[in-house]
């Protein structure tokens, strides 16, 4: 579990390496995988911060593209009305915007994390599990009946901002974070939670701060990804957030390992661009197989490698492989 | 008053459809700890089930067929089938599904009772097509009495009938079987259950058939009543039989009743009273509210957790 410590300064370069590096593979691809290679960088942000609370928390939430929903309502809101003139007069104007909009749709989904987690995280289990699910479609439901917001037709015109190097500096950012607070005593208290909630709470952690914290921190990173989504789309609307959405998150952080961090990333890779090179095969039958494929791996997951790929290990910590060995007897979560 | 009166009986017609299918969530969390996301699913399935012993035996609208009368036998016959259908379906989701997990950690279980729902709504979107089929209309639909200026239709009667038979068979069959018995003893401690020789394993699997059929007959009712079938159609169903089935305090047979009871009344009130469109949330309000307040439902007992 333990990876090399991370100075600031190294963590300062790393984040400005990720950025420039994405930026060039960006300008390298063609414009198909350009988009798919953006839209990569938006599902591992996802799929990470989820796994903050799914993996590292072991708490089953199944909301998460609510969250995702109001960051990206947040910029659409933002960017069309009271800071359409930033996005209009330049190319550094609209720089600074984005950056608004992202920390705006970052603090109100956030908050709203804040405010979900505080009453459910009491529950446990499959009971958060469904009032996550609930917080979601309500979140989701409301916004098809909010016309100012366009209701079920979407939001239009968002101006289009972002790219890869602000895609993936958020994303390494994230990362980042989350290896911090693993690392933290914070990162401890919350493994503790995962392990053995009443015992934790016994040897004196706050359970609740703790749960509610990583819940609040999780959906604040949603947010910042569905901020990122809708800049990049310019469009947006209520169903590109449904149950599915969430559930395709869940399938990532599981896919990876619950607690793998470096396992999100790459089930979030995978689990993108997997549907786009299955798609001569949905040519060929005329069905979409691609959630079949999903909900199937899913189970197959549970039975037969419960783990995930990558276990609770890091690619990093060098002894993966050992863990992925683990990985086959191992059991995710609680 | 007339309009009144007209959305209660309408509501409780809605209700005893949830309370069947809320049942079964019920009689899986009480015997496994836990919730079946795939019932909705085998709900769908078993309308399917339905829609084909109608097309394999010939069976048409009733009124379009020439028959004076609803054709009862048929319907009962269909009923039979999509029941046993759907208990061969729920046998087998948990032999292949769930019984490799016995042991494991929930999370693990609840993630496969996802996986298994989505793979059996998708796996029907490829099989069946997306688009929503027809139900033929076996029962004709025509007043059978009023009260009060309200209109009890055939269909409700038929409906409430049906469900209060199933209703107190599963009763009997909980309470004064052996079978059932065994149920409550698997239900109370999977281990000292198996120390007095009664097959868990058998017994969990007769639960998943049980709880899948009542859903069945579910499934025919709500045919009969709102005549569509599509892949999708188990969700909205499932989540709100499971609000119901918390609601009641998930676990308690009775309660499951009672919370379907409930939650049939106020959407069919809501929905008549204005807010129509939030309909669907409103299950979802009322489940957090359930949850924030009363985790274990009305008649639930409250379980504190140990290390």
């Amino acid at each position: 579990m333990r990876g090399p410590a991370v100075s600031n300064g190294v963590a300062l370069g790393l984040l400005a390496a990720v950025s420039l590096a994405a930026w060039g593979i960006d300008a390298a691809l063609p414009p198909y995988l350009g988009a798919l290679f953006l839209l990569i960088g938006i599902n591992a942000i996802l799929a990470v911060s989820l796994n903050l609370v799914n993996g590292v928390a072991g708490q089953f939430s199944l909301g998460h593209a609510g969250f995702m929903a109001l960051g990206a309502y947040t910029a659409a809101w933002l960017s069309t009305g009271p800071l359409a003139a930033l996005f209009n007069t330049g190319p550094l104007e609209a720089q600074a915007g984005l950056a608004c909009t992202v920390c705006a749709g970052a603090l109100v989904a956030g908050l709203a994390g804040w405010l979900v987690g505080l009453p459910s995280l009491r529950l446990k289990g499959d009971y958060l599990a469904i009032v996550t699910l609930g917080f979601g479609e309500i979140i989701r439901v409301g916004l098809l009946n909010s016309e100012a917001l366009g209701g079920a037709r979407g939001f239009i015109g968002i101006p289009p901002a972002g790219g890869a190097a602000w895609i993936f500096g958020l994303l390494a950012l994230a990362c980042l974070a989350c290896h911090r607070v693993m690392e933290s005593s914070s990162g401890r208290a919350l493994l503790s939670v995962r392990e053995n909630e009443t015992a934790a709470e016994a040897l004196g952690v706050d359970t609740t701060r703790c749960k509610v914290g990583a819940f609040a921190a999780s959906a604040a990173w949603a947010g910042v990804a569905g901020a990122l989504f809708a800049h990049q789309e310019s469009f947006i609307y209520p169903g590109s957030f449904d149950f599915m959405k969430s559930v395709e998150i869940v399938v990532m952080v599981v896919l990876g390992g619950m607690g793998s961090m470096s396992g999100a990333l790459l089930a979030a890779a995978i689990l993108t661009a997997l549907p786009e090179a299955l798609r001569p095969l949905k040519e060929l039958t005329g069905v979409d197989l691609r959630m079949v494929l999903y909900s199937l791996a899913l189970v197959l997951l549970m039975i037969f490698r419960p783990g995930g790929l990558l276990g609770r290990g890091e690619l990093w910590t060098g002894a993966w492989a050992r863990r992925w060995i683990d990985g086959k007897r191992q059991g995710g979560g609680t | 008053m007339a309009t009144f009166i007209q959305n209660l009986i309408n509501g409780v017609s809605l209700g005893s459809i949830y309370a069947l299918i809320a049942l079964g969530y019920t009689l899986v969390y009480g015997i496994l700890r836990l919730i079946n996301f795939a019932h909705g699913d085998l709900f769908m399935l078993a309308a399917y089930a339905a829609l084909g012993a109608c097309a394999a035996l010939g069976l048409g609208d009733a009124v379009s067929a020439g028959l004076p009368v609803s054709s009862w036998g048929a319907f009962a016959l269909v009923l039979a089938l999509s029941m046993a259908a759907a208990a061969a379906a729920g046998w087998l989701v948990e032999r292949l599904a769930y019984r490799p997990l016995r042991g494991q950690p929930r999370l693990n279980l609840l993630i496969t009772a996802v996986g298994v729902s989505l793979l059996l709504e998708n796996g029907a979107q490829a099989v069946f097509g997306a688009s929503p089929r027809r139900v033929p209309a076996l029962i004709v639909d025509a007043p059978a009495f009023s009260v009060a200026g309200a209109q009890v239709s055939v269909l409700d009667l038929a409906v409430l009938g049906c469900a209060l038979a199933l209703l107190l068979a599963l009763d009997v069959w909980v309470h004064r079987t052996r079978m059932g018995r065994a149920m409550r003893a698997v239900s109370h401690s999977h281990e000292t259950a198996a120390l007095l020789g009664i097959p868990v394993d058998r017994v969990i699997s007769i639960t998943f058939a049980v709880g899948s059929a009542l859903a069945a007959a579910a499934a025919v009712l709500y045919g009969a009543k709102y005549p569509k079938v599509d892949p999708l159609m188990g969700v909205m169903p499932g989540i709100k039989a499971f609000v119901a089935a918390v609601l009641g305090g998930i676990g308690n047979l009775r309660g499951a009743v009672l919370g379907a009871m409930i939650l049939g009344l106020a959407e069919t009130l809501v929905a008549a009273y204005g807010a129509s469109s939030w309909r669907d949330a409103l299950a979802f309000g009322l489940l957090i509210l359930i949850l924030l307040f009363k985790p274990s439902g009305l008649l639930g007992s409250h379980q504190r957790e140990k290390v």
